[in-house]
């Protein structure tokens, strides 16, 4: 029985997760692209605002960063590289233990901004509230599974080892469930919160990290539009 | 030389007595709405005084419209490109005005007005229009309306800076006019280049600055970029709007809605053919007292048969040049230089353009104790109640010398009328002296006092036929999705079959069977 419970979470529920992500962005650009935005609330407040978004954004940022290069590059081309594995941590640490902060900090003054701010909590809707509830965890979750669970509970760990190996194999078909048996749970759970963001990731306000707006930097600066012609 | 069609504006502040009929009018066509309340894309302020959104001339502030940069090339003031990645501008953008700039919007709890007989009088109180609480009011649209900020909205006006304090203090001679504001539709639109989205844009056509409701993203630069605040946020769509210029009723020659309900027939619509090519090196004149003469040379005469040719390669159509012919715009803009635009230090090329008011000083010359000498003006108009520096803030960049000939001209123009209806003589030379021969006055003060609509409003048709199938479009409202009236494509249809050479009775057999149309 255990098995099962553990082949749908490290196997089959990834792929549910990414696959609503995938056909959710989409249909999301496809048919509903006039809902589009981040639904900025910056009329509304701008005081707790500024230093809650920038701090927010900037980490969360380097937070994606380090996630794409902890489970991207394997062990084995640091190792080439001539990195000892405690150096490697070390870093990992130092500079996702920063930049983690940073967001944690951003998100506890934008959500305490969300639902203490009259005019901001009142405008909002249930997904709103759940995505700065859920960013709360999972950056929460992020940090004690490095911090805590990682280098104090079991220092033997090394998740490059397994989890990043197994997150490897999902995008190629092929991914191993015993590797993820032997992950400490703080990061199992850490996981899970973030292939559940992933999989509402289309559905919310967070689909405007999809739309940065690369033409700006080569357009013209008026633009003119003309309706063509029958 | 590329020729291109703008509509344009140009409202006669001697004419303006603030009755806000515009703003109410506009407001109820377009603003009417949760998450718009505080939208108006027309307002009416009192001057002197602090304006909508609070001080909204402060571009020190706002950082609205463009600069010059070291180079002496132009760039938005509240950053280029580069700068608004740089210093995280897109996480925060820390010069968009805030609600509280503009005001909360608030409704009344009227409920409270019924109900049984109490022994104190019922009070309605405010009820927030966004969190749906009792509010304490401190500002709103107008809140200073009529000088009512007094000594407040003196201080704080940005176009009093550079005047002398005294005029500012000395109360027994304070001075007022209104200043109807809506978007300027600029040629040179900070909002458009401000826009990351490409969702902001002008039409071809007319120039008319529309934001694409579709691809607007919420970035709310051009909130900052509009040096004149006059693009807004939704707060319930979290998208921006702004002034369409009322485009529908404009591409069927209509007025829009703040012309045609205007009481005092303050505001001219008409068509203006300027040279797009040179926009950009007008914009980058170094004077700013220079910027109105550069836009000035911008506009083309409309009569001139190399304009014509080129306009017409350029894809104008025929009835455009023909409006631009009779433009109230370009008599009053170019021909006798009365009009002037808001702003013109912003560098956007602004298109709607103002008539300074002479009001308070005519009772001078037109009043019980009037003066006989018209000479005379010239002095008075120094003298004026309101300061013509104050003037020239506002509309020409600080250029005194220009709003005083359009001054001269105005008053000059009611003395000469003024003694040919009482039977008076004139001499012909102090029109001379102003600029105006007996007939362009005759003909300024019908266009400026009895401003006929078909004078006041001279608006080319939309060439609709050019650019969509008209007879799909006949009965439907006009929407890409819009079912409302299901029958209008097939009536459509039905008059495609008879083109292609189908007999009106096999296209009838054909779509109109068990009593209703198919197609």
């Amino acid at each position: 029985m255990k098995n099962v419970l553990d082949i749908f979470l490290w196997v089959i529920f990834p792929y549910l997760a990414l696959g609503s992500f995938i056909f959710g962005t989409i249909g999301r650009f496809a048919i509903f692209h006039a809902g589009v935005t981040a639904e900025s609330s910056e009329l509304l407040e701008k005081k707790q605002l500024m230093i809650g978004s920038i701090l927010f954004h900037i980490g969360i940022i380097f937070v994606f960063a380090g996630h794409v290069v902890g489970i991207l590059i394997p062990k084995s081309f640091t190792d080439w590289l001539g990195i000892p594995n405690e150096m490697y941590h070390i870093g990992a640490l130092v500079m996702g233990g920063i930049a983690g902060f940073m967001a944690l900090a951003g998100m506890m003054i934008l959500s305490y901004r969300r639902f203490t701010n009259k005019r901001v909590f009142k405008t909002s809707s249930f997904s709103d509230l759940m995505v700065n509830v859920s960013f709360l965890i999972i950056i929460v979750l992020g940090l004690s599974a490095s911090f805590i669970d990682g280098a104090i509970l079991h220092p033997e760990f090394n998740y490059r080892l397994n989890l990043s190996i197994w997150a490897r194999q999902i995008f190629v078909f092929h991914p191993d469930y015993h590797l993820m048996l032997q992950v400490p749970i703080i990061f199992k759970i850490h996981v899970i919160c973030g292939f559940l963001i992933f999989a509402f990731f289309p559905y919310t306000r967070l689909v405007h990290a999809l739309t940065l707006p690369w033409q700006y930097i080569f357009r013209r600066p008026i633009v003119y539009r003309k309706r063509p012609r029958v | 030389m590329k020729v291109k069609a703008q509509i344009s504006m140009v409202l006669n502040l001697d004419k303006c007595i603030g009755c806000h009929t515009c703003s109410v009018t506009c407001k109820q066509t377009w603003t009417n709405r949760p998450g718009a309340e505080y939208m108006w894309f027309n307002n009416v302020e009192t001057r002197p005084g602090v304006g909508y959104p609070k001080k909204w001339e402060d571009e020190s502030h706002y950082k609205g419209g463009w600069k010059l940069n070291r180079k002496g090339k132009l760039e938005l003031r509240a950053g280029n490109k580069l700068n608004k990645v740089a210093l995280a501008k897109i996480f925060y953008n820390p010069d968009m005005p805030n609600l509280d700039d503009y005001y909360e919007p608030w409704t009344y709890d009227y409920q409270t007005l019924f109900g049984k007989e109490r022994k104190h009088q019922p009070v309605a109180r405010a009820k927030s229009q966004i969190t749906g609480e009792y509010m304490k009011l401190n500002n709103g649209p107008n809140w200073d309306d009529d000088l009512a900020g007094s000594d407040r909205s003196f201080g704080e006006d940005p176009n009093m800076q550079s005047i002398e304090s005294d005029i500012k203090g000395n109360f027994e001679k304070t001075f007022m006019m209104y200043l109807p504001r809506l978007c300027e539709h600029c040629l040179n639109a900070a909002c458009v280049a401000s826009c990351p989205s490409g969702a902001m844009y002008k039409r071809d056509e007319d120039g008319i600055v529309l934001v694409d409701q579709e691809r607007c993203r919420g970035w709310r630069f051009c909130m900052t970029g509009c040096p004149y605040k006059k693009v807004y946020f939704n707060w319930k769509t979290n998208k921006a709007e702004k002034c369409t210029f009322c485009y529908p009723r404009i591409e069927e020659g209509l007025p829009t809605v703040c012309s045609e309900t205007c009481v005092g027939r303050i505001r001219y619509i008409g068509v203006i053919l300027y040279d797009a090519d040179r926009v950009a090196e007008a914009c980058e004149e170094p004077d700013d007292t220079k910027l109105y003469e550069r836009q000035l040379d911008l506009f083309l005469d409309p009569n001139d048969p190399e304009v014509i040719a080129q306009a017409q390669a350029d894809g104008v159509d025929m009835e455009t040049i023909r409006c631009a012919q009779k433009s109230p715009i370009y008599k009053m803009a170019v021909e006798q230089k009365i009009a002037f635009p808001l702003h013109p230090e912003y560098r956007t090329m602004p298109m709607v353009w103002y008539v300074p008011p002479l009001s308070p000083i005519m009772n001078y010359f037109e009043g019980k104790k009037s003066i006989k000498y018209p000479e005379m003006i010239f002095p008075a108009i120094n003298e004026m109640r309101i300061p013509v520096e104050y003037l020239a803030n506002l509309l020409t960049g600080g250029n005194t010398e220009v709003i005083k000939n359009a001054l001269y001209k105005l008053a000059m123009m009611r003395l000469y009328m003024r003694a040919r209806t009482s039977g008076k003589d004139f001499d012909s030379e102090k029109l001379d002296r102003v600029g105006l021969t007996e007939k362009s006055a005759t003909s300024l003060y019908r266009l400026l006092a009895i401003a006929k609509y078909d004078d006041r409003f001279v608006i080319p048709k939309a060439k609709k036929e050019k650019v969509e199938h008209v007879e799909d479009e006949q009965g439907g409202l006009g929407y890409e999705a819009c079912n409302g009236c299901s029958l209008a494509p097939v009536h459509g249809s039905v008059l495609r079959k008879a083109k292609a050479g189908e007999s009106g009775k096999d296209a009838y057999a054909e779509s109109f069977y068990g009593g209703i149309w198919r197609d």
